[in-house]
């Protein structure tokens, strides 16, 4: 195999950038609802938080697990970029987990104590989604300027903290169309009509930040014949936008039909920013300092890896489309017995 | 000097990662297969006791999951926020490792302890107790893979080194190293004994505040059992491990007995205040020829010094001394503890007399016992893991070489958030399990989570 396809160490390094660009994609749509449901959870009433927990509860952990698989390939398959960007990210990094921490004990700890201290625990589980999500935002913003700690870097990185956690919240509220019934599901529709304008800004503000801060993605995207070529992906983006809006206008149908279409639409407009990043950054994978090929492990560590990868993941696929089937429909108490 | 307290509270932010993480995979682990046990019962015997005994734990079980998640995230970050080093020497090793960790146990424990914990009402009973099987194989899945790296890193095998950077030559050798099997057993006999004892422990608690349930008998009894049967095997199998690290690691064992010179004849410390600046100890107590008759099975066999650790110029290359030796102690105290109490309750207990054979004070003793298991475990880690410094992968990476270039300032500001935030955590989590305890025992007078007494009463059916 490893010569059919020629010199491993060429095509390697890509397929691993690919799965860890598939896991963050994952991670970022998955957890994503979760953490903008988790976001959302104050401006609903007592009954209506216990009915937002539960319509992620059965999930959260294992879409939080790609995370750990996208900090697991970078570690595994890039051990020369992971100092360089952990170490240079440091405070966001230690603000996520410490919000992630917040967030999964929370989870666990509201459902299990007096009524008093239960509201404690819903602040801790608000308080954790967005701590993580604003500082996921932040690394976003950060990484995009190349990582470089000026103050125009980290104000735009703010600015992106804002901006991913609002569109978490879209994402999240799209979620809850689908899964919520009644006044909740109403108001989750007008939430999501506020969020769209998260996203919209948010991917107006890297689209034209990137190429601004390095020559070489501005020759990417602005040369001929790249620009046609990558027309569809703008014009995708904003015929997306346009139809998730036109049907938020219209929702919630009388038989709840379409109630799929916003998170559908929202994943999908996830994709198409994501795609765009991608082909702005290879093949870096420390902006515009380190490739994916410099940073890569040797080919034997990665090849044991990429075969238990290709017999495993189609199994998770499974499995996890499996708990997805299982707790399809509207969500219901979350009950253990 | 900025590097060494970068350094140093970089390997304190660690230690109080792991030390709080462990804490929870140690009681999910043997959990896992707890639960399994009582729906394998319910399904032969059709009682319902059994199936009141798994709702209680796997409340514990899922409260404990999740702070072990959690906390296990911000380690795998921390390889790369605090030691890079670490990766970007032993990668190719360490790398496929977890890797296989993440992609055949996180994965498959998350998603099936979903269907597990709410998904009893709508999958049958079969795919029920199949996902708590799955969910029990993931967890011991997870404990393998992560212990053959971490017995790599004690005993490392089946590589070479080019450019300063370990490549993996033969991976049997690798997963299989010397010290693998003895790690892993010895790490799987501590998680039965710490949720044989906390099962224990909760249900004397129960005993104590009045309830008088079928269940919280079987529980005890259950968890005596689990104390009894495995401490022996423990302390067989934790025998064998002392003796393949004298193999190995002589400086750990070293340390350890707090032996100096390399000699036989050497006593079994009972007490002693090493002092690792004049290299001796003070205050010795101990039984002759102790430590060469367990380590070498001949009274006058010979036991490594400390003193053969010291390089030329006098640098020190054994672990810290009173930090070893103690841990140790503390462990096997701790352990010998289990043993009396446990095997003394299953006397009391014999030919059916069941929790009432017990006097009130054997069914005290096993509150502060409930924990006991938390304490031996943090305490062998202390042992092998400070036992092995001051090497980070044995001869291949050493401690200092791996911490990345953070400046001190921020490392402290984190390690002091991570702090409040495990302590904050660790009340919460022990002040449930008593909270979730009192209202078995006491029913309905005490409010069910999150919901008014009302709604409580009519859930509990009064006994």
């Amino acid at each position: 195999m490893m010569t059919l396809l020629g010199d491993p160490a060429v095509w390697l390094p890509v397929v691993f950038a690919a799965l860890m660009g598939l896991s963050i994609l994952i991670y970022v749509v998955l957890d994503g609802f979760d953490l903008g449901v988790g976001i959302l959870t104050p401006i609903g009433t007592e009954a209506e938080k216990d009915r937002m927990v539960a319509s992620i509860g059965p999930f959260w952990d294992a879409n939080e697990t790609w995370l750990v698989m996208a900090v697991g390939l970078l570690l595994v398959a890039f051990p020369a970029a992971h100092g360089t960007i952990l170490t240079a990210l440091y405070l966001p990094v230690a603000i996520m987990l410490i919000g992630l921490i917040l967030r999964g004990t929370a989870f666990e700890f509201r459902a299990k104590v007096a009524l008093p201290k239960k509201k404690a625990w819903n602040m801790a589980f608000f308080a954790g989604s967005i701590m993580t999500s604003m500082a996921q935002g932040y690394m976003l913003g950060l990484y995009v300027m190349g990582l470089d700690n000026s103050w125009s870097s980290q104000a735009f990185a703010l600015l992106t903290a804002v901006f991913l956690t609002v569109g978490y919240s879209f994402i999240g509220a799209c979620w809850l169309i689908l899964k919520a019934e009644g006044a909740l599901q109403l108001k989750a529709v007008k939430w999501a009509r506020g969020g769209i304008w998260g996203v919209v800004l948010g991917v107006g503000a890297i689209s034209l930040a990137t190429p601004l801060v390095s020559p070489r993605i501005w020759e990417r995207w602005f040369s001929i014949p790249e620009f046609f070529l990558l027309a569809p992906l703008p014009l995708m983006s904003a015929a997306l936008i346009l139809g998730i809006w036109v049907v938020l206008r219209r929702l919630p149908t009388v038989n709840d039909s379409f109630a799929w279409l916003p998170f559908a639409g929202a994943s999908a407009l996830f994709v198409l920013a994501f795609t765009g990043l991608a082909y702005s950054f290879y093949p870096y994978v420390v902006p515009e300092k380190l490739t994916i090929y410099d940073a890569a492990s040797a080919p034997e560590s990665l090849m044991i890896i990429l075969v238990g990868a290709l017999i495993v993941i189609p199994v998770i696929a499974g499995y996890s489309a499996l708990a997805y089937y299982i707790f399809r429909g509207k969500a219901r108490d979350l009950r253990y017995d | 000097m900025e590097m060494m307290d970068t350094l140093l509270l970089s390997r304190i932010q660690f230690a109080a990662n792991i030390s709080f993480h462990i804490l929870f995979p140690t009681i999910t682990i043997a959990l896992g297969w707890v639960l399994v046990f009582f729906k394998w019962r319910y399904a032969r015997t059709n009682e319902q006791v059994w199936m009141d005994a798994y709702f209680f734990w796997v409340k514990v079980f899922a409260l404990s999951f999740a702070m072990g998640v959690v906390s296990g995230i911000t380690m795998s970050f921390q390889f790369g926020t605090n030691w890079p080093g670490f990766m970007e020497s032993v990668g190719n090793i360490a790398g496929p490792l977890l890797a296989y960790e993440i992609m055949t146990a996180f994965f498959m424990e998350a998603v099936f302890l979903g269907i597990m914990l709410f998904g009893f009402s709508r999958v049958p009973g079969w795919a029920h107790t199949g996902a708590t099987v799955l969910v029990a194989v993931g967890t011991t899945m997870s404990t393998f893979w992560i212990l053959v790296l971490n017995s790599w890193m004690h005993t490392p095998q089946g590589f070479e080194m080019r450019d300063g950077v370990a490549h993996a030559t033969d991976w049997f050798a690798i997963i299989f190293n010397p010290s693998m099997p003895y790690r892993l057993v010895h790490v799987l006999l501590a998680s039965g004994l710490t949720v044989g004892f906390l099962i224990a422990g909760m249900s004397a608690l129960r005993w104590v505040m009045g309830e008088r349930s079928a269940e919280v008998r079987k529980s005890l009894r259950l968890g005596v059992i689990m104390g009894a049967s495995i401490i022996p095997l423990q302390i067989y199998a934790g025998d064998m491990h002392g003796l393949n690290t004298l193999e190995y690691q002589p400086a750990k064992v070293a340390a350890m007995e707090g032996n100096w010179e390399t000699q036989g004849n050497v006593p079994l410390l009972l007490f002693a205040l090493p002092d690792e600046e004049a290299r001796e100890n003070r205050f010795e107590i101990g039984i002759p020829s102790g430590a060469s008759l367990i380590l070498t099975h001949r009274l006058d066999g010979e036991v490594p010094g400390l003193n053969d650790f010291v390089a030329e110029g006098g640098t020190v290359l054994h672990p810290p001394v009173n930090a070893v030796f103690w841990s140790f102690r503390v462990m096997v105290g701790t352990g010998m503890a289990m043993l009396v109490l446990s095997w003394a309750a299953l006397f009391l207990m014999r030919r059916g007399r069941g929790i009432e054979g017990l006097p009130r004070p054997v069914v005290w003793a096993f509150l502060p016992m409930a924990f006991s298991g938390w304490l031996a475990t943090l305490a062998g880690w202390y042992t092998t893991e400070i036992g092995r410094q001051p090497w980070l992968v044995t001869g291949v990476l050493s401690t200092d070489a791996a911490v990345g270039d953070v400046p001190p300032a921020l490392v402290a500001s984190t390690l002091v958030a991570y702090l409040v935030i495990y302590a904050a955590l660790l009340v919460a989590y022990v002040s449930v399990l008593v909270y979730l305890a009192r209202r078995k025992a006491k029913g309905a007078s005490v409010p069910e989570a999150g919901r008014p007494i009302s709604g409580a009463i009519q859930s509990i059916p009064a006994e």
